[in-house]
């Protein structure tokens, strides 16, 4: 599972900071994420998950430290440009092209990774390319029934099925997902955890996750973030077992959770 | 290397008949239109809507491909029209063997050029930041045309003379017949061009930024480039209006680059529908239409057109071509039968009570500005005395029962249109079952 040795994690965050105004919201996060490991960052309301994700992926500028994906620092980058080095990621608060048709939300996902970047004389209806890899993301995320609906119609639990096809559809090998399976039913939560180690199949992922349920079912490796910092890392079992842990987050939720 | 992926491709026709069937009606519609209307007065007016359809067309590239919301498009299309006019003139001086169906395309360069260099820095965002720098560009390029006299020619502007060029084929166009056929190749084109843009990768990306520029940077694509490269596709097309219109009217003025103009090509596009692709059509045929001929027959046409746009902007924000496309539904269902009565009898009530409404309007503007002893005036060709009370009280009785019975039955209208746009409605109690319903 461990990448060979010598090669750069997928993901490594070191000293990293961020703050707002005067308040601080990451306060010096250490990370290393090797290629092809699950890792789940769990922590309570607050603790600055999703920020850490804006920080990664180009959205927010840090405020210090170093962001490296397989080893190179992605400071100043934009987010496309951090996508196409191979990053792409979901939303806490679903973000799709709510008047698009579901079929055009993952076509325009594939477009750039299919090398069709600006062009204006390709026809995109005329790409068999585009179009046999929109059907086969369509068919995995289980919408080709719903392809020529405008995505904004979808329920919830389709719009975020779909929003991790848009994710993964360009075929990046880092997926970050920012809590995946939130107001999920259990039913539909079962859906999503199947679907997402589906399609992350032979890649890296990173996701911001409240059920432990899921978190224990899917991660190789969790971290909790508590008020902008890492208090502990590790296999799942080290990460339950760690008395910090209990003490600052993971007692309570998991009484919470059962 | 390619040649396998082509076969594959290949099963399919390059255009297939059902793609190719609107274009063609189009373009045969277009060929035939001077043999039913001869007269040169319509070709004239013809020549204006084909011209002002281009520039719609170029304009919701922006609105309503890219969300870009322009208040200064009109430099484009009038620099784009000036360089033409400068190129023409020294088509002249110089003998230059520059056939006249060509002028254009510069006319488009030039428009792509200033949008290449305003869309630098206009492009950076959407929304109002967007909205304001076009505002400011429109209205120093406009105070430019006073400034730059060489260019702009300051208050008599440019003229040209569009026959000292080469005749082309033996064609020097001297009549408005032959610019409407030179007017209705560009217009083709340039539509056609612009539909196709609308379904390239970039394209199909420019309505993903408008609707979500975040999501697009995430998959990839720097929102701002894909506003830049339709800002300076829209430049071009805009350019070619604007050569176009040299062409046709052998001058240009900073009328050309006013606000204006700007202003009105906003509202054409809206009025049509942004929508879809030939909403801008629909909204330059309608307002060229009301430009002419509603402004011969009254001083009023403004206040009129105003109107139009306050009820399309918030009853219809789809716009005309956003109406035509409610029923396509009841099309498709075999419906449409279902909505004749219902619309007749709310929208008869409701044109009469909007023309009382006019009407009345009518006889107050003449009663105050008419001058002094001009009582007599023609009203939708009758003839009455602006200053005596009948006329009034009849135009307001239309007015207001007109609109009183059309509320009435406007439920009645809505009614019809949602049970036609359902599929397997239960039908009317008295009527059988229809099988085409059930399909
Ligand atoms: N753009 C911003 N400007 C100012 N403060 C912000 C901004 N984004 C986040 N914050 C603050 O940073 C803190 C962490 O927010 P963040 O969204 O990262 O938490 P989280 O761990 O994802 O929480 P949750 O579990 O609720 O999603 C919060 O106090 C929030 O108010
Ligand atoms: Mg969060």
């Amino acid at each position: 599972m461990s990448a060979g040795q010598g090669s750069p994690p997928a993901l490594e965050l070191a000293g990293l900071r961020k703050s707002f105004g005067k308040t601080e919201i990451i306060r010096g996060v250490d990370l290393a994420i090797g290629r092809g490991e699950r890792h789940a960052i769990i922590g309570p309301n607050g603790a600055g998950k999703s920020t850490l994700f804006n920080l990664i992926t180009g959205r927010f500028p840090n405020s210090g430290g170093h962001i490296r994906l397989h080893g190179n620092d992605l400071a100043g980058l934009q987010p496309f440009e951090i996508n196409r080095m191979g990053l792409s990621r979901s939303f806490q608060i679903t973000n799709i092209f709510p008047a698009m048709t579901v079929f055009e939300n993952v076509r325009c996902s594939l477009l750039w990774s299919k090398g069709y970047r600006y062009s204006f004389w390709n026809m995109v209806a005329r790409s068999r390319d585009l179009t046999l890899g929109t059907e086969a993301i369509l068919e995995q995320i289980n919408l080709t029934a719903r392809r020529n609906l405008p995505a904004g119609v979808l329920s919830y639990a389709e719009q975020r099925a779909l929003e991790i096809g848009i994710t993964i559809a360009g075929g990046a090998d880092v997926i970050m997902l920012d809590e995946p399976t939130a107001g999920m039913s259990h039913s539909e939560t079962d859906y999503i955890v199947d679907l997402i180690r589906q399609v992350t199949v032979g890649k890296t992922l990173i996701m911001v996750e409240h059920d432990m349920g899921v978190v224990f079912g899917l991660a190789d490796r969790i971290s909790v973030l508590v008020y902008g910092e890492i208090i502990a890392s590790g296999a799942p079992e080290d990460v339950r077992a760690d008395p910090k842990v209990q003490e600052a987050y993971l007692g309570a939720a998991l009484e919470a959770d059962h | 290397m390619n040649d396998t992926f082509q076969n594959t491709a290949a099963k399919r026709p390059l255009v297939s008949l059902r793609d190719a069937a609107p274009w063609l009606v189009a373009t045969g519609f277009l060929l035939v239109m001077p043999f039913i209307f001869t007269a040169n007065s319509t070709i004239t007016i013809m020549n204006q809507m084909a011209i002002t359809i281009i520039f719609a067309l170029a304009y919701n590239m922006l609105l309503g491909q890219g969300g870009m919301l322009s208040f200064g498009h009109a430099v484009y299309m009038g620099v784009g029209g000036f360089m033409c006019m400068h190129i023409l003139n020294m088509v002249e001086d110089y003998s230059l063997p520059l056939p006249l169906p060509l002028l254009p395309i510069f006319g488009g360069l030039f428009g792509m050029g200033l949008a290449t260099i305003v869309g630098a820095f206009s492009t950076r965002k959407a929304g109002t930041v967007f909205a304001m720098i076009s505002l400011g560009v429109g209205e120093l390029i406009a105070a430019c045309s006073i400034i730059i006299v060489a260019f702009f020619g300051g208050e008599e502007g440019i003229p040209g003379d569009r026959t000292y060029g080469l005749p082309f084929f033996g064609n020097e166009f001297l009549h408005p017949i032959d610019v409407y056929y030179l007017i209705v190749f560009w217009l083709i084109l340039s539509a056609l061009l612009m539909y196709l843009f609308s379904r390239t990768p970039v394209g199909r990306m420019a309505n993903a930024v408008r609707d979500n520029p975040e999501r697009a940077e995430f998959l990839g694509y720097s929102a701002r480039k894909v506003r830049f490269i339709s800002f300076t596709a829209s430049g071009f097309f805009a350019g070619v209006a604007g050569g176009l219109f040299a062409i046709n009217y052998e001058i240009l003025t900073e009328e050309n680059l006013s606000l204006i103009l700007s202003g009105q090509i906003l509202l054409i596009t809206f009025l049509g529908g942004v929508g879809f692709f030939f909403g801008p059509i629909i909204g330059a045929i309608v307002f060229t239409l009301l430009q002419t001929v509603l402004s011969l027959e009254t001083e009023l046409w403004q206040l009129y057109v105003g109107a139009l746009f306050v009820a399309t902007v918030m009853y219809f924000p789809g716009g005309l071509a956003g109406v035509l496309m409610m029923h396509y539904p009841s099309v498709k269902l075999g419906k449409v039968k279902s909505l004749v009565v219902p619309y007749l009898k709310t929208l008869v009530p409701a044109i009469i009570g909007l023309l009382g409404t006019a009407g009345f309007i009518e006889i107050m503007f003449h009663g105050r500005h008419a001058a002094v002893g001009d009582e007599q005036m023609t009203l939708f060709w009758i003839s009455l005395n602006s200053h005596s009370a009948l006329p009034i009280v009849v135009t307001l009785v239309l007015a207001v029962g007109g609109i009183w019975v059309a509320r009435r039955f406007a439920p009645e209208m809505a009614e019809a249109w949602h049970r036609s746009i359902t599929p397997n409605a239960p039908p009317p109690p008295a009527q059988p079952p229809s099988t085409r319903d059930a399909a």
